[in-house]
């Protein structure tokens, strides 16, 4: 169970909110549910990387994760789209929900989970192939164009909504590996907006990106967000302050507090919390 | 006989007076150094510079002598080369002796010698590869003397049968017998060679595939080993095998369905090939798809591909040049490979495109040449160099090729340990 | 707006079908490439374990004047032609070693012809009806019967099969490895060690490095062509010798001996390096008291898998002449001498079918030779392997 309950006493006047939900709403945001997760423990052979963690994301919002490096924050994000499945050794218990399905049940096709559930890396991974078919590539192996005129709209589409259009689109045929770090990480966005996702994870998108490229990505995020749900990791308080609508803190495999971003970052309702975002830690 | 007793006394003789070299110079150096003066090497470096002082020149003398002889033919009697030898040997014990000074450096002396002797070494394998091109080409441009370099490359019949007269000097009557036309012999290598990269590459790279992207570590660490050992057989053995039971269950095989094949026919050599050659594809495949980033995987993975869509689309792609690379190594090594054909493959020349026939290769007839009761001056015998020329350079050339691809790929991705 | 997980999950079930088929496809690879292996080792041993047996035959055998001069008359008339003939012409030698046998007769095992073994093992024999019906009676008497084959350990090279044996063979892989050792080893281990700690970056040392990975891949045969060239013809080395041999083989056991090297140096952590020049050490002396120690393990591996390839080497050798028929053990290395790949190829050769169970006997005494020096290289390294 979260640990806030008795941090501040001047929050014991508002009403408890319930298991997973913030402690203080964005009225702003939007409400729907995207991910619930309940009690999820996940163990790394003998060591536990996540305790009880209860969290529910709202659809097109930015959320952010953050806390100090090895909190579990990235182990976290990548029980949405099960890439920890490629970890061996990995134990998960607990509720990811999605869509009203369990993303863990045995039934459940990981590949179509991550269809749904996309991700952009910490550092930019462009396929070894040219710009267009960094993008095409996955549409056409899903069947969302069939025609070449479909995909070359797609492809433009998805280039604009990146915010990579004007730059590349005289090199659609350049390797992706050309382009600088920014701009390949922006590829990879693109390429991820392409098979048309309902839900982006991001894992510390711009910790190997220059401050420009870096805005240009906090620029897309807020822009993409109308479209998808956007779940970030970072380790830059000032990116989350920036971006995400509600913020969630982990330390040491516990999440400690989920807020709405503001009250986080003014008024944060637990100590390890505010301790982390005064720089006493982390 | 008599040179090599020589050769022992005079090894017997400089060994003595390097002990003697040892002990006067390292007694020399202690004398000074009892004296209380100061020294800029210890008594024992002293020693080992007055040994080598002795017996370097020596040695020196001894090869450049030998090797003047042998070059140019000079005659210089054994044994006043040897006593020559040592003479040189006790003045250098000499001037060494006069060097064990306080102020001389004999450890940066000895260390200058060494790295020169470590040097020497190095330079061998550059005179092995100069020595493979000056035996080959020397005798091959003999060869090509004889019989025409055009009709050598071009020429369809391969028919040494009776240039050994040529040898004899009766050209004449055997101008019109013997033939070098190396066509059918090159034919027969690449049929031989493509059977056998048609059974590796598929199996070597698969097995590649499920090695590193499939199996689980427990397969994977027993696998590795275990295709390792096909590597590990001796060409002879797999030569056997291919004759003795490979080539008849073919002619069985293929008298079952009606057609007929020779029991030296291609598809068994071939297919044996194949089969030592997997390992070679398997684990340098292996090696370059572990190279490609673990990135590239999860990229693909998380748009939604199937596993077998990253590998086929992301991984192989990404890994070809690598396995490009592999692949033009292990034809560089089929088309040198000797024992398996000699052995299984025919002996007649023959232009076909039917792998159940008997067909010859490049290598058979290396063999055949050298090893019949040939004059080594017969056009035969040369003729072994003329093929080999090609071969050596044909191999060169793919490996050459092959370096380079695998460095461009180590290039992209950074990779150190390919 | 977004198809449900379930309707994605129809449309992929032919892309994991595919996914799928590829997993099994490259499993049956790595399972025939397996396959492979089983068959031939089974198809080795099935064919060279009845080597390791030789039929033998209890007779009577009278040594008299007269089976000195004719060692035919030693034995029964009926049984002449099952005993081994090159153990008949052995007989007189024997009588004249020990003269105390003259004039006595005893029963005693002595070595059946190789066709009377070929029918014991049930393979085809030249035999006729009447000879079978001689060994079966004799086998039924327990007068004939397969015994443990010490000839094939013990002689050299012979006509006869029941007489054919790897001892001179073996003794001149032997002979030739050892050259092969003393030639490349010092060679191989100071060129690395010239590359890896002395030599300067520049084209020399680059042309140097990519010649020696050049070698390693130039086919085995073109070394034969330069031991024939350079060390027959221009030295003047004599043809067939283990000294030849061994020196072809240590040329192509070169690179793999440097590269091993190289790998091994490599893989000492610069931090030794740093301590000891700390200290005051000369770079010879750091990689004499400190480098070199710390690799030899490495170096020792590289070096016996180096020579367990040159021990399975057979096409240069046969160009430079080591095919020659050894019956008798060479005295030195420069006398004609064979090796046992020489050997098996020699056998592969003859048109008596006893010979094949020799050849897959050879064989399998190689293999097991070259299977254990490859797992004492592994040994080693598991043993001496450090973690920097």
């Amino acid at each position: 169970m979260m640990d806030m309950k008795v941090a501040n006493l001047g929050a014991a006047s508002m009403s408890m909110p319930a298991i997973g939900e913030p402690v203080t709403r964005n009225e702003e945001a939007n409400h729907e549910l995207s991910i619930r997760v309940r009690d999820l423990n996940l163990w790394y052979g003998q060591t536990q990387a996540l305790q009880n963690i209860n969290i529910d994301v709202y659809q097109k919002n930015v959320t952010a994760l953050i806390g100090p490096s090895g909190c579990g924050k990235s182990t976290f994000l990548r029980c949405l789209n099960r890439m920890n499945d490629l970890i061996r050794g990995v134990r998960i218990e607990g509720l990811v929900e999605m869509d009203g399905r369990d993303v863990n049940e045995v039934r459940m096709d990981e590949v179509a989970l991550r269809r749904r559930v996309g991700m952009v890396f910490q550092k930019p991974n462009p396929f070894p192939k040219s710009i267009y078919e960094n993008i095409a590539y996955a549409p056409r192996m899903h069947d969302l164009v069939s025609r070449k005129a479909d995909q070359d709209e797609l492809v433009e589409r998805a280039l604009q909504d990146a915010g990579l259009w004007n730059e590349v689109k005289d090199k659609l045929h350049q390797p992706g590996t050309s382009l600088s770090g920014g701009q390949q990480q922006r590829l990879c966005i693109a390429r991820a907006i392409a098979v048309q996702p309902d839900v982006i994870l991001m894992d510390e998108p711009t910790s190997a990106l220059d401050p420009i490229s870096t805005a240009t990505i906090e620029d897309l995020m807020d822009k993409l967000k109308k479209q998808f749900t956007i779940i970030t990791v970072t380790h830059n308080m000032q990116q989350a302050a920036r971006v995400a609508d509600y913020t969630a803190f982990f330390h040491l495999g516990e999440l400690i507090e989920y807020n709405d971003t503001k009250t986080m970052f003014s008024n944060p309702h637990t100590k390890k919390a505010e301790d982390y975002i005064t720089g006493r830690y982390g | 006989m008599q040179t090599n007793q020589l050769l022992l006394l005079f090894s017997g003789v400089l060994l003595l007076l390097g002990l003697i070299a040892f002990f006067m110079g390292r007694a020399k150096a202690a004398r000074v150094r009892s004296t209380g003066t100061s020294m800029y090497a210890q008594p024992d470096q002293y020693a080992w510079f007055t040994v080598l002082a002795t017996a370097g020149p020596a040695v020196l003398v001894g090869a450049l002598g030998s090797f003047v002889m042998l070059l140019l033919g000079a005659e210089i009697p054994t044994l006043y080369l040897l006593a020559g030898s040592l003479v040189v040997s006790c003045v250098g014990l000499m001037i060494g002796m006069n060097r064990v000074r306080p102020d001389f450096h004999a450890r940066q002396a000895i260390e200058r010698v060494i790295r020169f002797i470590l040097a020497g070494a190095a330079l061998i394998s550059i005179f092995t590869t100069f020595g493979i091109l000056f035996s080959i080409i020397s005798e091959a441009v003999r060869f090509f003397q004889m019989h025409s370099f055009w009709g050598f490359i071009t020429g369809t019949t391969w028919n040494p049968g009776a240039s050994f007269l040529e040898a004899a000097g009766r050209a004449d009557d055997a101008a019109s017998a013997a033939q070098f036309g190396s066509v059918p012999l090159f034919a027969g290598t690449f049929m031989i060679t493509l059977i056998a990269m048609l059974v590796a590459i598929p199996v070597g790279l698969m097995s590649a595939i499920y090695m590193s992207e499939f199996a689980p570590a427990k397969v994977r660490t027993l696998a590795k080993p275990v295709l390792e050992v096909l590597a590990g057989i001796p060409t002879v053995v797999y030569g056997f095998f291919a004759a003795i039971t490979v080539a008849p269950v073919i002619v069985t095989i293929a008298g079952a369905l009606g057609l007929e094949a020779s029991f030296n026919n291609a598809l068994a050599p071939g297919i044996v090939m194949g089969i030592m050659i997997i390992p070679f594809i398997s684990s340098l495949s292996d090696d370059v798809i572990n190279a490609v980033p673990d990135s590239m995987r999860q990229g693909a993975l998380a748009l939604g591909m199937t596993r077998g869509e990253t590998i086929k689309h992301v991984v192989v792609p990404a890994a070809l040049p690598g396995i490009i690379s592999a692949s033009l190594l292990a034809v560089s090594r089929a088309l040198g490979e000797t024992m398996i054909v000699v052995m299984a493959a025919g002996m007649r020349p023959n232009l076909t495109a039917n792998p159940l026939e008997d067909m010859t290769t490049v290598t058979v007839r290396i063999v055949a040449a050298l090893t019949g009761d040939q004059e080594f001056e017969s056009a035969e015998t040369l003729s072994a160099f003329a093929l080999g020329l090609v071969l050596f350079v044909v191999t060169l050339t793919l490996n050459l090729v092959s370096v380079i691809m695998i460095r461009r790929f180590r290039e992209k991705y950074r990779v150190n340990n390919l | 707006m977004s198809q449900s997980f379930d309707e994605i999950s129809a449309q992929l079930k032919r892309r994991h079908r595919k996914s799928a088929r590829l997993k099994w496809l490259s499993m049956g690879a790595l399972g025939l490439a397996g396959l492979f292996l089983v068959i031939f080792f089974a198809d080795m041993l099935g064919k060279g374990l009845p080597a390791f047996q030789q039929a033998q035959i209890r007779v009577e055998v009278t040594y008299s004047e007269q089976s000195q001069q004719l060692p035919l008359a030693a034995v029964n008339e009926d049984v002449r032609e099952l005993v081994s003939r090159g153990w008949l012409r052995t007989l007189p030698m024997m009588m004249r070693d020990n003269p105390q046998l003259l004039g006595t007769s005893r029963q005693e095992w002595v070595l059946a012809d190789g066709q009377v073994d070929q029918y014991l093992k049930g393979h085809y024999t030249r035999l006729d009806d009447d000879e079978k019906e001689i060994v079966d009676a004799l086998a039924e008497q327990g007068r004939a019967e397969l015994q443990f084959n010490t000839t094939f350990f013990s002689r050299g090279d012979s006509k006869m099969p029941e007489l054919a044996g790897i001892m001179s063979a073996a003794m001149g892989t032997v002979m030739t490895l050892l050259v092969t050792l003393a030639v490349s080893f010092p060679i191989g281990v100071m060129t690395a060690v010239y590359l890896e700690e002395f030599a300067p970056d520049n084209r020399l040392t680059q042309i140097i490095e990519i010649n020696i990975n050049n070698l390693a891949a130039i086919p085995s045969i073109l070394f034969g062509l330069l031991g024939l060239a350079i060390f027959i013809n221009f030295f003047g080395v004599p043809r067939s010798s283990p000294l030849v041999g061994g020196l072809t083989l240590a040329l192509m056991t070169l690179p793999v001996i440097i590269i091993a090297t190289r790998t091994a140096l490599r893989s000492v952590p610069d931090n030794i390096r740093h301590a000891a020049f700390g200290v005051g050490c000369s770079r010879w002396q750091v990689v004499r008291d400190h480098v070199l120690p710390l690799a030899l393990p490495g170096i020792m591996t590289g070096s016996i898998i180096g020579l367990a390839q040159a021990m399975g080497e057979t096409a240069p050798l046969i160009i430079v002449g080591m095919v020659a028929f050894i019956p008798d053990i060479s005295a030195s290395v420069t006398d004609a001498a064979t090796v046992l790949p020489a050997q098996i190829f020699t056998w592969a050769g003859e048109p008596d079918r006893a010979f094949v169970e020799k050849t897959a006997g050879g064989i399998l005494v190689l293999l097991t030779i070259l299977i254990a020096m490859n797992a004492t290289a592994v040994v080693l390294r598991k043993k001496f392997e450090r973690r920097w």
